[in-house]
């Protein structure tokens, strides 16, 4: 009864009270009360398989780790000359606060062997919504067209998604003879019917003193699922400066058959 | 090489009952009488296991409860104790059953790691609380993630004086989705590729076909990185909607006599989806929400997400079936049941509507229509000024410039159905309220979202890796307003306790799950009578485990000193 004719006071005083629609926020202000430890749950449970159950606890809702290994690229390069198959993708495991992630990529010449082969293991952080920062290890095989061994780098670089949903990542390295390169990939996906994806995908190689090689593909792959989709598409290459081997011609293009795929 | 226990639980499974083969009695079509088969009294046993369950002659693992999927209906009366023991009879999982709405002694709540320590494998459990409430509620797995394989169901507890609504006959209606992937490849998927379930994504050929958002708005949405069609994240394509179990084609039926005044108690068991409810050709006269009565309001059609219940009137009276129609929110499928005079009795399904796109409001940009100048007002996307408290993590995508109370209008894709729709504001409480005080002071709490990385927190913080918890004083009266800067409705839901919706109405509707729609702001007046500790979480089972959960404390404990 004294509560309701308080109630009724506060009313005459304030008409917004109980249901202030604008600020949604009460005339007067209490402090908060302070925060609580000890757990409620200790008094009564053994406090020990209540710290194992806080823990999962902890895993369950917001800790927990995930993997996935992807190829985005498992092709075959029909072009003038040698045919090649091309491989690009990657496997990360971790949570939201960090990753470890591999990267790996290669190409095999008919014939020839592998021409390219690299791996990549970094470490992940998210800065901001969108973007990774990764930092790492990289290392070439040797090709066998070279008599040198293999090279290692120290990697640093992004992956994230910009605006306009370009899928974009850059990196650069430095190797264990001391030169400096870098890596810039860019891609984005058309989506023509739920399952039918166009995928435009620019790469630029740069190293020191000029050397260059871009590489242009544009693939069409339809999702039989999410997880799985074949598709065809052209790829140009194109090498400038001292990246052109003598002899050979600076670019080529090749048509490509190939699947997407992950879990 | 398969065991014999195996064998047994397969065969059965494909020999029981119903096309689902584990439905517990009242989940059975054409379940007569006033009140379906219960567990009642002051001593239940239930039993936590682990079956094969066959849903669309497809089978897939489910964790069960004495066998059943959805779990044995507890019906209890106002007013008596019960004592319910849990045994856990899974193999290398703890388990834990956590009563929906239901006020009970903290350490009865059931969530393993802030109420007790959960129930290990071979271990048995005894809930033992007065009941001191009457009305619709169920109950739930609070463990990994085994609600969404089963482990979920009704209870009903009859009031101790007469019910202030009149009916002649009711049926249970659990609501829910079954997918036959694991729910933590689900969780990985989203984590991998966030629209990974998404199969009704805007196309280039809709474009051309003139369907969906115009081209600018396309860019303009693509800059913004924000996808108009991401409704929810787990969807038809992956999931069957069930009605008390039984798949769409199974078609569970209840019967009704020509003239009866039938109650429907509506629960929304479901992990991930928000379902839009109806009967062609019926009314439906909403009685009760949450458990509490409500002012009666009729209407066609209402939203309910996960975690929520709505008693339902309807009053058939010709010799006829009617289809009952629980459409996913995203509209990629539907639950669908039938209430008919007789068994084999069907009506038409309608066809699902076409799902809805986000607007600009949906991303808390108020009313406007595309434009974003707003003077005096950061209309950006992300910025701190509009949010001063909630450090702009990776997890926070957009910081919505201008929530809006979305309470009196129709629900996400209900705004243009052509007939009726129950909003909250709506929503009357039957009853007086109990604590006529006004509020003693506020708290803000924001939903953030990250949708490109499916991550999900309070004030841009998952619980997961340290959070601290939001206090309350033992009685004080606490306004809560809960801001969503996502683009997509959260069900939020407070353990132990109800809260008073502010949405307008002298008698403010008592509540103990609310779904705050994208872009919107709730206000919910709080007793903090209960004293201990309870879990504060978003009810789409994902969100929840993506972090989107905290602890809220209530202090002093009973013998603390204040
Ligand atoms: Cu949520």
């Amino acid at each position: 009864m004294i509560l309701d004719l308080q109630h009724e006071q506060h009313q005459a005083a304030d008409p917004h009270a109980g249901h202030d629609m604008g600020s949604m926020k009460p005339a007067a202000e209490a402090a908060p009360p302070p925060v609580v430890t000890p757990r409620a749950a200790d008094r009564l449970f053994d406090p020990k398989a209540m710290a194992a159950a806080r823990a999962q606890l902890m895993v369950e809702h917001g800790g927990a780790s995930v993997w996935t290994v992807r190829a985005d690229q498992l092709e075959y390069r029909a072009r003038k000359g040698a045919d090649a198959q091309a491989f690009e993708g990657e496997a990360w495991w971790g949570t939201d606060a960090g990753k470890w992630v591999v990267k790996a990529r290669g190409e095999r010449i008919d014939g020839e062997g592998w021409e390219k082969g690299e791996a990549e293991l970094l470490k992940a952080w998210p800065i901001g919504p969108y973007f990774d920062l990764q930092a790492g290890v990289r290392y070439d095989l040797a090709p066998p067209k070279l008599s040198k061994g293999g090279r290692s780098y120290a990697a640093l670089g992004f992956e994230g998604l910009a605006p306009y949903w370009f899928e974009v990542q850059g990196a650069a390295y430095l190797s264990d003879r001391g030169d400096v390169s870098a890596r810039a990939e860019a891609s984005y996906d058309l989506r023509l019917t739920q399952k039918l994806i166009l995928q435009p995908r620019v790469e630029a190689d740069l190293a020191e003193a000029g050397a260059a090689t871009l590489e242009g593909g544009l693939r069409l792959r339809y999702e039989i699922t999410r997880e799985f989709a074949p598709y065809v598409g052209v790829v140009r290459e194109r090498a400038f400066g001292p990246a052109v081997v003598a002899g050979e011609r600076a670019g080529s293009t090749a048509v490509v058959i190939g699947v997407r795929a992950w879990r | 090489m398969m065991t014999a226990f195996d064998r047994r639980t397969l065969l059965r499974g494909a020999l029981g009952l119903g096309a689902v083969g584990l439905l517990p009695a009242w989940a059975r079509a054409g379940e007569v009488g006033r009140s379906p088969a219960a567990l009642s009294g002051e001593e239940i046993k239930l039993t936590v296991g682990h079956q094969m369950a066959t849903i669309d002659g497809r089978s897939g693992h489910a964790v069960t409860v004495n066998g059943s999927l959805p779990g044995p209906l507890i019906r209890l009366k106002e007013g008596q104790n019960v004592r319910i023991a849990v045994t856990n009879a899974l193999a290398d999982e703890d388990t834990s059953i956590h009563w929906h709405g239901l006020l009970v002694p903290f350490q009865m709540d059931g969530v393993p790691g802030v109420a007790f320590p959960g129930i290990k494998p071979g271990e048995t459990f005894t809930y033992d609380f007065p009941v001191r409430q009457a009305g619709t509620y169920w109950w739930h797995s609070h463990s990994g993630l085994q609600e969404q394989v089963g482990l979920y169901a009704p209870m009903i507890i009859d009031p101790a004086g007469e019910d202030p609504i009149g009916y002649d006959r009711e049926h249970v209606v659990v609501l829910s989705d079954w997918s036959f992937l694991h729910p933590h490849a689900l969780f990985r998927k989203l984590k991998v590729n966030p629209g990974h379930f998404n199969m009704q994504k805007q196309t280039f050929a809709g474009l051309l076909a003139g369907q969906d958002q115009s081209l600018k708005d396309r860019v303009a949405w693509g800059k913004m990185r924000m996808d108009p069609t991401d409704i929810a994240d787990v969807t038809g394509s992956v999931y069957t909607y069930l009605v008390n179990g039984h798949g769409p084609g199974d078609n569970w039926t209840g019967l009704f006599a020509s003239g009866e005044r039938v109650r429907l108690r509506f629960i929304n068991a479901a992990a991930m989806t928000i379902f839009n409810v109806r009967i062609p050709g019926l009314s439906l006269e909403v009685v009760a929400v949450d458990g509490q009565p409500v002012s009666p309001v009729s209407v066609d059609e209402f939203q309910m997400a996960p975690a929520e219940t709505f008693d339902v009137i309807v009053r058939p009276t010709e010799d006829q079936a009617f289809t009952l129609v629980a459409e996913a929110s995203d509209r990629s499928g539907l639950a669908r049941g039938t209430l008919a005079p007789r068994l084999g009795m069907s009506a038409p399904i309608p066809p699902v509507r076409k799902r809805p796109l986000a607007t600009m409001k949906d991303m808390g940009m108020g009313n406007m229509h595309g434009g974003m100048d707003m003077p005096g007002m950061d209309m950006s996307m992300r910025s701190q000024s509009n949010a001063p408290d909630v450090p702009l993590t990776p997890g926070v995508q957009t910081i919505a410039p201008m929530p809006m109370d979305r309470m009196a209008e129709p629900p996400q894709g209900l705004e243009d159905v052509g007939h009726k729709v129950l909003t909250y504001a709506q929503l009357a409480n039957l009853h007086e309220s109990t604590d006529k005080r006004p509020p003693g002071r506020t708290i803000e709490i924001h939903l953030t979202g990250n949708m490109e990385r499916f991550m999900w927190a309070f004030d841009g913080e998952a619980f997961g890796p340290i959070k601290k918890p939001i206090a309350f004083r033992r009685d004080e009266r606490v306004r809560v307003v809960l801001i969503n800067d996502t683009m997509m409705a959260h069900p939020i839901h407070l353990h132990g306790h109800f809260f008073e919706l502010v949405n307008g109405q002298e008698r403010q509707p008592l509540k103990h799950t609310v779904n705050v729609a994208p872009g919107g702001k709730v206000a919910f007046d709080l007793t903090a009578s209960e004293p201990g500790d309870w879990a504060f979480h978003c009810h789409l089972l994902l969100h929840m485990h993506a972090g989107m959960f905290n602890v809220v404390t209530v202090r002093p404990l009973d013998g603390e000193a204040a």
